[in-house]
């Protein structure tokens, strides 16, 4: 039984990865993942990954921040200790409107930041997940789960066919783990 | 899929499209002529400018789509330049229209009731500042706040400037337009240049002029106010109604079988832009109404009492729940977007928006609050708005039929734009 946990295909250019895509899909052997040092058109949809839900995330985060400050601003200004300011009534509604609007883009851009740095293991203090380091530099990787019921020897052959320049079988998942 | 497109492909304006055109203009004149007949004079010419205005408003947007576009380099949008570019061509016929319903409205007088309630022979439109001996001292219609800015808001320098704004935007809209057609022959860089530094001109001539355009052709009715944020805030309503009609045109075309390399993609971008600058719409809206209120200063509070009047209040909100809460709920999503029948829909709500987005800037002081609130918007505003789009559709698609081929087909960028995916 070979210790080989992951197959990773490096390639040097993102059309000879994406013709490896192809190949690999041809033969019908799953790919676990790509990993890319920029964004590369057309892939989502090729790989089949579902639409992100970060935007309903940043919604819900809106909400919370808006509904937070709007809550805050009426306690205060209304409740805790109503203030006569130009002759307004305590509750003036337009002028709770800049500071909700504030709190809302803030609760959702850290929010976002936040979830989006909790999915994909990058919050500080955590080891980031990275299957091969070079794939943030110049080398475009498939990564394919070396459980399936190919043989390796042919998922090495379809990489190379398709323009691997190295083909690695890893022990390990992550290499950035100590 | 069709994979290839025949780039060759012209607009034929007949049928349908153009019987229903010369219809709606014919409805709109009926609309006028009823009015004129009828005793409703003031309110006629009130309709006739803001139709005029909105009218000449989406041309300009035509141009001013272009001359972003050019100026940012963009590549997504080159295969649908040629409708805007229709619009811009039809802007000269919208400016004539303009330019003559204002000059008609100063120059021809009827009795009246002036600011004060007092009955006096009055011009139909800007009777606020151009009355007779409004900047005369001594004079039963004297009014020092319009005297002190009658350096500036005199007839004269009023018509001037005007013809200026109008002229230098057509102008530089044709020559916009020339280029493009001129690179269908020529292909090359050579043209796309010439745009490129003709765009520069535009925006910079456009972004000086177009809040000064706004002053004088809308908040010069109601002359003894003034707000810094209103030309801005026209220029949004500007921008938000271009590129609702722009989108709701290129819709229609698609349906009728033409420009079928515009994808779900390019409507996407359009969505976006609508929903983005709907949001911003809100904002120079709420900016100046914000400012107003919290200040509540008399001269300034003016513009916001007459619209708080029980005529015109239901109306002033509805502005925002549409033009603001319509957006926000219908285009937020990027499936809503990409639904051509839920974009087309947000296009007409929109269309219909700053219709009363536009009203509520000029009805309330130009012809003052009618009896109900219902009897605000009646046959005569329809009659003239579908007279006005009848005009619109007649001038912008003979524009479009006139045009060699319904895409820049050697515009340097068209293959990204051919191939745009997001």
């Amino acid at each position: 039984m070979s210790k080989t946990k992951y197959i990773l295909g490096l390639f040097e250019d993102p059309d000879e990865m994406m013709h490896g895509i192809d190949l690999l899909q041809k033969n019908s052997v799953p790919i676990y993942d790509v990993f890319t040092p920029m964004p590369i058109h057309g892939i989502e949809r090729k790989l089949g990954i579902k639409d992100s839900r970060l935007g309903y995330a940043a919604f819900m985060f809106g909400c919370l921040g808006g509904t937070t400050i709007f809550s805050m601003a009426y306690y205060m200004l209304v409740h805790d200790w109503p203030m006569n300011i130009g002759g307004k009534p305590a509750f003036a509604i337009p002028d709770f409107i800049p500071i909700t609007f504030e709190w809302t883009v803030l609760f959702t851009a850290f929010g976002m930041t936040l979830t989006f740095f909790f999915a994909t293991h990058l919050f500080p203090g955590r080891t980031p997940r990275v299957m091969d380091l070079r794939a943030t530099d110049d080398r475009f990787v498939i990564a394919i789960d070396a459980k399936g019921s190919t043989p390796h020897e042919d998922i090495t052959k379809i990489l190379k066919d398709a323009g691997a320049v190295e083909v690695k079988h890893n022990d390990r998942k992550y290499v950035s783990y100590e | 899929m069709k994979t290839s497109h025949s780039f060759d492909e012209q607009f034929h304006f007949q049928g349908k499209a153009k019987t229903w055109s010369l219809v709606l203009i014919v409805i709109g004149l009926i609309g006028i002529l009823g009015g004129f007949a009828l005793g409703y004079g003031e309110r006629t010419f009130a309709n006739l400018l803001l139709m005029g205005y909105y009218f000449t408003c989406v041309c300009i947007c035509g141009v001013f789509f272009c001359a972003v576009q050019y100026v940012a380099q963009a590549g997504w949008s080159a295969s649908i330049l040629r409708i805007p570019q229709a619009f811009g061509k039809a802007l000269p016929v919208a400016a004539v229209i303009l330019l003559a319903i204002i000059f008609l409205g100063l120059s021809i007088h009827h009795t009246g009731i002036n600011e004060y309630g007092k009955q006096t022979v009055l011009p139909y439109l800007y009777k606020g500042w151009s009355l007779s001996g409004v900047t005369t001292k001594g004079d039963p219609n004297y009014d020092h706040l319009i005297a002190a800015k009658s350096r500036f808001l005199n007839v004269p320098f009023f018509a001037i400037r005007l013809v200026l704004y109008l002229v230098s935007y057509a102008i530089l809209g044709r020559l916009i337009v020339k280029y493009s057609e001129n690179e269908d022959s020529l292909g090359g860089m050579f043209n796309y240049k010439k745009s490129f530094n003709v765009s520069v001109i535009f925006l910079v001539v456009f972004g000086f002029t177009i809040p000064l355009f706004a002053f004088d052709t809308i908040m010069s009715l109601e002359a003894q106010w003034f707000s810094t944020m209103f030309g801005w805030y026209n220029f949004a309503a500007l921008w938000v109604g271009g590129l609702s009609v722009i989108t709701y045109t290129i819709i229609k075309l698609r349906e009728n079988g033409y420009v079928q390399w515009i994808t779900e993609d390019h409507l996407h971008n359009l969505g976006q832009l609508i929903f983005g600058f709907s949001v911003f719409w809100t904002y120079l809206w709420f900016a100046q109404f914000l400012l107003t209120w919290y200040a509540n200063i008399p001269e300034e509070a003016a513009y916001f009492y007459r619209r708080w009047e029980p005529q015109f209040i239901w109306w002033f909100w509805l502005n925002i729940v549409i033009n603001f809460g319509g957006p926000l709920l219908v285009l937020m999503s990027r499936d809503s977007k990409r639904a051509v029948k839920v974009l087309k829909a947000a296009c007409v709500m929109l269309i219909l928006g700053h219709w009363l987005d536009y009203w509520q800037m000029i009805m309330p002081g130009a012809t003052g609050p009618q009896a109900h609130w219902y009897n605000e918007i009646g046959p005569l505003e329809i009659a003239i708005f579908l007279g006005f789009a009848g005009l619109f559709m007649f001038t912008v698609l003979t524009a479009l039929s006139k045009f060699k081929s319904l895409i820049p087909k050697k515009h340097p960028l068209l293959e990204e734009s051919l191939h745009h995916h997001i």
